[in-house]
């Protein structure tokens, strides 16, 4: 799986660091996203699609 | 509710778009057909009063989902058609084109439309903001023009009035409450959010109505309570909105501000609601709630799919809201009841950079961040009743 965000998108919702905090933080300033892996390993799948669902500006895509 | 032949989602937006796709995720195979009255593919509204506003994004990049999407999850679209009647017994649909389309499941995501004045609409230049339509045609007036008022100290006209301000327009910003705001969050912030409205030429109006609207053909000036009269090429009416139930009068679907729905977020039997259209009861906060907010239309429109799917759970979220005015980002997790009391627990008022809790009898209920997102996250386990 890869994980891709748009930083200009995002509204620093945090919602993806409330659903995957192993995969997503902010900036601490604005609260943009910030990635932390890109390819994201198998445990940890579910709970990235699940962020980049709940995203409201639909800021993360994922491609499996 | 076991096996669904049919399910009819009415409203193609934030709510049923994602009830719509959940149900695809988790299993539903058989029918699944999206009606929608607007003919645009489904589309996000916060950037309208944003991006798309102030020009800075194409209106495509508010696209929900691609064309293909829809396609690949077998939802069948029915675009410009608005559903304008239901029959429960015969559990069928109507359109406006007089089909109807049967269901076994029905969820009811028609969002909410306008409130408008009763008078002056008729005017040119006088704009409400709830579709793609309405933010490029009041795009469209706000360049050719130098003056807007704006009706309305809500999000919606507060962050309009900043967005008109920033492409260089002569701004006033008119409401009868004190401070714009006010009623979300209390007087500290809402004086904070009215200073920098001033600060960033905004002319605020508060504590007045609107009486008339003056202008033949076209707006040309609006009339307040106190007598006065502001010029304006273009008035935006930003009065807050109302639950699109039309459809539903007469059917048996219980609507009172709202669809009324229990804690699993169903009407009566085969019918769900989502979305800002729902008033739904939320066992966290006790009571009836309707929340006109976008993170709250995704996570209803997945709790409903689920109840569709056979596995209905109370839907008790924290609401979670953000705007932008200016270089202010605001957030919000919980509720903020006037009666709460407001305390600034990590930064301050004065810097703009600041988090804040709402108590009620000790109690943490709200949590809002100005400008410090990382905080405020970890803040929100302290309102009550979150796990
Ligand atoms: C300009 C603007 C800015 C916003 N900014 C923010 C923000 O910054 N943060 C935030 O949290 N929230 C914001 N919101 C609120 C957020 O957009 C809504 O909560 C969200 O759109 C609700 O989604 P929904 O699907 O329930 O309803 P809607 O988005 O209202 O969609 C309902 C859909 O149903 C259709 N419909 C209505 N009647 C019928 C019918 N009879 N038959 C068929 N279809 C019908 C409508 O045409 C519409 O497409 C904003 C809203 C607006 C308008
Ligand atoms: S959930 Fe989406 S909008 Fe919110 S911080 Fe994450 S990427 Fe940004």
């Amino acid at each position: 799986m890869k994980v891709r965000v748009d930083v200009d998108a995002c509204v620093g919702a945090g919602q993806c660091v409330l659903a995957a905090p192993d995969v997503f933080d902010q900036r601490d300033e604005d609260g943009m996203v910030v990635l932390l892996v890109e390819d994201p390993p198998a445990e940890l799948e579910a709970a990235t699609e699940h962020a980049a669902l709940l995203c409201p500006a639909l800021a993360i895509v994922v491609e499996k | 509710m076991g096996d669904l032949d049919r399910v009819v989602v009415v409203g193609a937006s934030a709510a049923g778009v994602t009830t719509a796709e959940t149900l695809r995720r988790e299993g539903h195979t058989a029918g699944l057909v999206l009606v929608g009255d607007e003919k645009v593919l489904p589309y996000d509204r916060p950037p309208l009063s944003k991006q798309v506003l102030a020009g800075t994004w194409e209106p495509e990049r508010t696209a929900l989902r691609p064309a293909s999407a829809y396609t690949d999850h077998g939802i069948e679209l029915r675009l410009g058609t608005p559903a304008t009647g239901l029959d429960l017994a015969r559990r069928k649909v109507v359109l406006s084109s007089g089909e109807e389309i049967g269901y076994d499941g029905l969820v009811i995501a028609t969002g909410t439309t306008p409130r408008t004045l009763p008078f002056g609409h008729d005017l040119g230049g006088v704009h409400v903001l709830r579709t793609m339509d309405d933010a490029l045609a009041l795009r469209g007036d706000l360049l050719r023009s130098s003056s807007v008022v704006v009706v309305g100290a809500g999000f919606l006209g507060s962050e309009a009035a900043a967005a008109a301000r920033r492409m260089g327009l002569d701004v006033t910003l008119v409401d009868p409450l004190p401070l714009p705001l006010v009623r979300q969050f209390g007087d500290r912030v809402a004086t904070a959010i009215a200073e920098l409205h001033e600060e960033q030429g905004v002319r605020l109006r508060m504590g007045t109505g609107v009486v008339a609207l003056h202008g033949e053909g076209a707006v040309s000036g609006v009339e307040l309570t106190d007598g006065s009269v502001l010029r304006a090429d273009i008035v935006l009416v930003a009065i807050g909105a109302v639950p699109a139930t039309d459809w539903l009068a007469g059917s048996g679907v219980p609507v009172d501000d709202g669809v009324v729905c229990d804690a699993t977020c169903k009407a009566v039997d085969h019918v769900y609601a989502a979305g800002d259209v729902a008033r739904w009861f939320n066992p966290r906060f006790g009571g009836l709630m309707r929340v006109e907010h976008r993170m709250n239309a995704t996570e209803q429109g997945m709790a409903v799919a689920r109840a569709l799917l056979g596995a209905p759970t109370q839907f008790a979220p924290t609401p979670y809201f953000w705007t932008d005015q200016f270089d202010a980002k605001i957030q919000a997790h919980g509720v903020f009841p006037a009666e709460a009391e407001m305390v600034v627990a990590h930064g301050s008022l004065a810097d703009r950079k600041f988090v804040a809790h709402y108590l009620v009898d000790g109690r943490v209920v709200g949590v809002l961040g100005w400008n410090m997102a990382r905080q405020l996250l970890q803040d929100r386990h302290l309102i009550t009743g979150l796990a």
